[in-house]
């Protein structure tokens, strides 16, 4: 499609949907947003820059096989479940850390219910951009 | 993936490697291990094992090895040995030796599974591993039909018979108030009595004569000798079709004793014996004369177990060890012949006796305990069984008619393939005859040995198994003494008279099979039409309704989805009764609706119009898009963000994935459906979206239950550390429902890529039609459009 203003456009836009899928993905678990719409989001940033600059830049652009990506998701939810294995808990036993947390201050939650999250957000990418990617083909 | 079909030098991969005489280490150790064990199960303990497994439904993966269990295991690994030595000697020309053995070995765990699972549950598990194990063996020569259809006949056949067994199991569980057997055994749990008993025995029945293969579901097992000979001369004669035996002895303390479970299994049993007996006289084949009289064998124990005598019991668990003694060394006797001559056509075979002298040593052995003639172990089996026959309760004379006119007929058998085949002048085959190797020899030779030396000093095997084994089964203390000489008594007569009849019946063989022929051909007793029947049957039937509900048009997979929804919601509708519908509170939410619910009801009035007389594609998806925008607003509208916002961007890309399909579909207007299509479609529409309406107007008319709701809000953050209550939800508390629907979404889109990737190899698709709007009119069926074929004629 050849439109100056849209590919001028969509390069900063591109950009700035996928920092806010990340911003998206990462806040889920206390506001709205999570893996499923975090993933979404980046979708929709490469269907805007494969629209304006084409399929093969978009797929230059994610690097991998959008196929990978969501098993390489999936794997990562299995094993973010499997963690709970390890401290003798059942399946999908979410595991916290709060890292230099002190009193009231909870500090930096760090856990394997996001990871899970991350592949939640994963597999959506990887999914819904390779069937994209093979339409706009 | 080249399977050899017959064993043939040519295509042998690397000659006899020595791993496959390795895996006789297996069943030989296992073997070894259940020796250790013999001296305390035949002082009457029994070993247990208990692992939890599924705790809550009272399921445990419960092991016991008591007498029975440990006589049939012992077969089974004992047996096991010498098949699998036989077998990597047997196979040298077969390709996929390592499926084979792995096959064969898995197999035999199963067999050891069913007959040493303390659990009903661990042991139906172990009992459908064994159905398929030796699906997948009967079936190995894969490239031939005919071992494809009996491998599928078998499956089928002792597939069905397994989910009768799983439901008479489930039932029987629930009558006892235990799935585990040791709790079944002991003396205060009476199933007999209580009111599911006739379902149990029906349905534990079928799956025990379907697996058993007795009359009329016994056509399976001579089909599945189709299977190369070990897997004949193990599956199908020492143990797969014995787990249907040793389900009736296993529960005989359980379901035995009543009327029912007499009559049924005592003529079922002789039906089954008497006429597999005359059919095996009928075969020219050696290996289809030995299945006959398998299943001949098969039906003498279910008769003899359903005798309610201790005597017929003692009879059925010494016949059990005699047969299977004698029977796979027969079985690896016809091997050989076949090996050496490459038939096993009795009327071809003769002479053999110079060229294969030990071959004929071993077949005279198992054949003379086949027969029953003393001191073969054989001869004391027979003179039990008809020891039992007259002790049996209700018709003694018909049983022991049954069981001489059997065994005549065993005897005749024996001389045709033990005898004919051996003597005489050479006949005419194209192999020379000659012993085979060391490994096919040793198992056969020991075997019938067995069967000689168990004959001669029949106690030792009395005691330590047999008895203790036949006290299992009967459930209260017995005295079995196994002798040769009993004295002059009747059983002794009725032997005289049995090998009378079967030396006359083998002298006059040709004239009987020549009206045998003609009889059967005449009384065709088997249901094996039956399942041909229902077999074409059941694909006819799915024919039928692939072509009515599978067209491959999406137009009609929508409205068989829909009319299903609606009927549901109408009996729904229904059923609630006396539900009223909440008129009074939606006319009050109209009422003080805020402008922004305004705002989507319009967008939702404007579109829909659209979508419904719309001309273009693209303008419908994109109205379709407004209507999920008007949606997304209602959510947030509620104050459900996280949803207002994944609707949101589904829609967006529904919108722009959908468009993209849509370029490469015909346009709409190019052939318009039919107007009764349209009105019935119209029909269809109204009624989902009307019974919808109601069905959530009467919703809203019960009172709200928010105990879930309640339980999430008030766990989120203590327990899921999260403030988005639906985030924690799919990550959290519910976070396998959704590993199981992250994986749906990567199997359905990589699916989609799949199919969309097929269409492009075919040469129509997106490789040809991207961004032209140029319709697909391609050789293959690209995404039909609704009312028009892909092929662009229009009706």
């Amino acid at each position: 499609m050849n439109s100056l203003i849209l590919t001028a456009a969509s390069r900063a836009i591109a950009a700035l949907m996928l920092l806010f899928s990340a911003y998206m993905l990462l806040r889920g678990h206390n506001e709205p947003g999570g893996g499923f719409i975090g993933g979404l989001i980046m979708v929709t940033a490469f269907a805007l820059y494969a629209k304006s600059f084409g399929v093969d830049a978009a797929r230059r652009a994610l690097f991998l096989e959008p196929s990978h990506i969501a098993f390489a998701g999936l794997l990562l939810a299995v094993l973010a479940g499997a963690a709970g294995f390890l401290a003798g808990e059942p399946f999908l036993t979410g595991l916290w850390l709060f890292l230099g947390a002190s009193g009231d201050d909870k500090g930096l939650p760090l856990s394997t219910v996001l990871l899970f999250d991350v592949g939640v957000y994963l597999v959506v990418v990887g999914s819904v951009l390779a069937l994209f990617f093979e339409l706009e083909a | 993936m080249t399977a050899v079909s017959a064993p043939s030098a040519a295509d042998a991969p690397a000659g006899n490697p020595l791993w496959t005489f390795g895996f006789a280490l297996i069943p030989a150790g296992i073997t070894a291990g259940l020796l250790l064990l013999l001296p305390a199960v035949s002082a009457g303990q029994a070993v247990e094992l208990v692992i939890p497994w599924v705790p809550s439904l009272g399921i445990s993966a419960g092991f016991r090895v008591d007498a029975l269990g440990l006589l049939f295991a012992l077969m089974i690994a004992g047996i096991g040995t010498f098949v699998f030595l036989y077998a990597a000697e047997y196979m040298r020309g077969y390709a996929n030796k390592l499926r084979f053995f792995i096959l064969l070995t898995l197999f035999m765990v199963s067999m050891l599974g069913v007959v040493l699972a303390d659990n009903l549950i661990l042991m139906f598990v172990f009992w459908e591993m064994t159905t398929i194990t030796s699906f997948l063996l009967i079936g190995f020569s894969h490239n031939k039909a005919v071992s494809r259809q009996s491998a599928l006949q078998g499956l089928l056949v002792t597939g069905a018979g397994g989910l009768a067994l799983l439901a008479g199991l489930l039932l029987l569980g629930i009558a006892a108030g235990s799935f585990d057997v040791s709790t079944l055994l002991a003396d205060d749990v009476d199933v007999r009595t209580h009111g599911l008993y006739t379902a149990v025995l029906v349905l534990v029945l079928i799956g025990a004569f379907t697996k058993s293969a007795q009359f009329p579901l016994h056509f399976w097992l001579p089909n599945a000798m189709a299977a190369p000979t070990p897997v004949s001369a193990y599956l199908h004669s020492a143990t797969m079709v014995k787990a249907g035996v040793y389900l009736l002895a296993r529960l005989h303390p359980v379901l035995g004793g009543t009327d029912a479970w007499l009559w049924s299994l005592t003529i079922f049993g002789s039906i089954t014996a008497v006429l597999s007996a005359i059919w095996a006289l009928q075969q020219t084949d050696l290996k289809q004369m030995l299945a006959y009289t398998t299943v001949m064998a098969l039906g003498t124990l279910v008769m003899f177990l359903g005798s309610g005598s201790e005597a017929g019991v003692a009879a059925a668990v010494t016949f059990l060890v005699v047969h299977a003694l004698y029977k796979s060394s027969l079985f690896m006797v016809v091997g050989a012949i076949d090996h050496a001559t490459g038939t096993r056509d009795r009327d071809r075979l003769s002479g053999l006796r110079r060229g294969m002298p030990i071959i004929w040593l071993i077949a005279v052995g198992a054949g003379f305990s086949m027969a029953g003639f003393p001191p073969f172990l054989g001869f004391i089996g027979k003179e039990l069984k008809y020891e039992g026959a007259l002790a049996v309760a209700s018709e003694p004379w018909l049983v022991a008619a049954a069981a001489v006119l059997a065994n005549a007929c065993m005897v005749a058998t024996a001389g045709l393939i033990c005898l004919k085949p051996f003597l005489g002048s050479p006949g005419r085959f194209d192999g020379t005859p000659h012993d085979p190797p060391a490994a096919m020899l040793i198992g056969p030779l020991l075997l019938a040995a067995a069967g000689l030396a168990t004959g001669i000093a029949p106690e030792i095997l009395g005691t330590s198994l047999v008895g203790p084994a036949v006290q299992a089964v009967w459930g209260d203390p017995v005295v079995v003494k196994l002798k040769l000489w009993h004295g002059i008594n009747l059983p002794l007569m009725l032997s005289l008279l049995t090998f009378a009849a079967g030396l006359a019946i083998y002298r006059y063989r040709e004239t009987l099979r020549g009206w045998l022929t003609t009889l059967a051909a005449r009384l065709p007793v088997t249901a094996e039409g039956a399942y041909d029947h229902a077999i074409a049957g059941f694909k006819r039937a799915a024919a039928v309704q692939t072509a009515l509900l599978q067209t491959g048009r999406l137009s009609r997979y929508v409205s068989v989805i829909a009319m299903s929804m609606a009927g549901l919601l109408v009996l729904a509708l229904i059923d609630g009764g006396t539900v009223g519908f909440a008129w009074v509170p939606l006319l009050h939410a109209l009422a003080s609706a805020s402008l922004l619910g305004w705002t989507a009801f319009a967008l939702i009035a404007v579109a829909v119009p659209v979508i419904i007389w719309s001309r273009s594609r693209l303008t419908c998806i994109c109205s379709l898009g407004a209507v999920g925008v008007a949606v997304a607003l209602l959510f947030l509208l509620h104050g459900a963000l996280d949803v207002a916002l994944t609707q949101l961007l589904v829609e967006i890309l529904f919108v722009v994935l959908l468009a993209l399909v849509l370029v490469r579909m015909p346009r709409l207007n190019q052939g318009r459906k039919p107007r009764v299509v349209r009105r019935i479609a119209a029909v269809n529409a109204l009624a989902v979206g009307g019974l919808v309406t109601l069905t959530l107007l009467a919703i809203l008319n019960q009172p709200f239950d928010g105990r879930v709701t309640d339980f999430f809000e008030a766990k989120s953050v203590p327990e899921g550390y999260g403030r988005n209550i639906v985030n924690v939800i799919l990550v959290d508390f519910r976070a396998l429902d959704t590993l199981g629907e992250i994986a749906v979404v990567a199997a359905a889109f990589l699916a989609a890529v799949a199919v969309l990737r097929i269409f492009r190899s075919a040469g129509v698709g997106p490789a040809d039609g991207v961004g032209t709007g140029r319709p697909a009119t391609g050789t293959a069926p690209v995404l039909p459009a609704d009312g028009v074929p892909a092929q662009g004629s229009t009706p």
